[in-house]
């Protein structure tokens, strides 16, 4: 199966990824592209900017093991996880995944399963920039619960 | 060992990394962060409410209770925030 993982500071073509993911297979019946972007607001308050630190070397490693276990769950075809570094402004990329499989429930069902753990264990850290400050954005319960759904 | 620190935790550590040889009485995660705290105002700061700080031995995530004989590498943040 055709996995791909990039930890990266520059942008990404989330259009031209799903592309590579589907050339030259005919069985791919179904593929999810998901892409998480940097927005202006956060819970009412602006947001200018966001930086996002990482843990290198781990954050590689945790997003692996759950591409893995997505691959055990769904009769998948083809995985491409992207996630940036550094800071982005509104409006720009942060996170691509991209699942392809025979049928689409495999395809949605695996997608939403590696957004939920990479919002909640792949070790990367958002600092926010408000209105002349600068606050690090706390863990949120509801993420929490949607990763504890996918729990045997 | 080394230990690595993250987001706040860094900030309030006001270091990225260091290398460290806790006394033999610290065997687990939740031992080794008592022990930081006691070592300064920075890492009293950065420990002060260490049930919310996670954290990974050789890059793996661990529980509190988990020794940490053997480790390379322990590193401390707060809960995540990617995607």
């Amino acid at each position: 199966m055709n996995a791909t993982i990039r930890l990266q500071r520059e942008d990404f073509d989330a259009a031209a990824e799903a592309a590579k993911l589907t050339r030259g297979h005919t069985d791919i019946g179904a593929l999810v592209s998901f892409t998480g972007i940097c927005r202006d607001n956060e819970s009412g308050h602006g947001v200018a900017a966001m930086t996002l630190e990482h843990y290198p070397g781990m954050a590689e490693e945790e997003i692996a093991r759950h591409v893995l276990d997505a691959q055990a769950r769904w009769p998948l075809l083809g995985i491409t996880v992207i996630h940036r570094y550094g800071r982005m402004v509104p409006g720009d990329n942060i996170v691509l995944v991209v699942t392809a499989s025979a049928h689409r429930e495999a395809a949605f069902e695996a997608a939403n399963y590696l957004m939920d753990f990479l919002k909640t264990q792949a070790p990367f850290w958002k600092l926010e920039e408000r209105a002349g400050d600068k606050a690090w954005v706390e863990a949120k319960d509801a993420d929490d619960a949607a990763t504890k759904r996918w729990r045997p | 060992m080394k230990l690595l620190y993250f987001a706040w935790v860094r900030e309030r550590v006001g270091k990225t990394d260091e290398e460290i040889a806790p006394p033999a009485g610290v065997r687990t995660v939740a031992e080794l962060m008592e022990w930081l705290a006691g070592r300064g105002e920075e890492y009293a700061h950065a420990f002060e409410n260490r049930k919310v700080i996670r954290a990974a031995i050789d890059r793996s995530h661990v529980k509190p209770d988990t020794a940490i004989a053997g480790a390379r590498e322990i590193a401390f943040f707060p809960p995540m925030t990617g995607g």
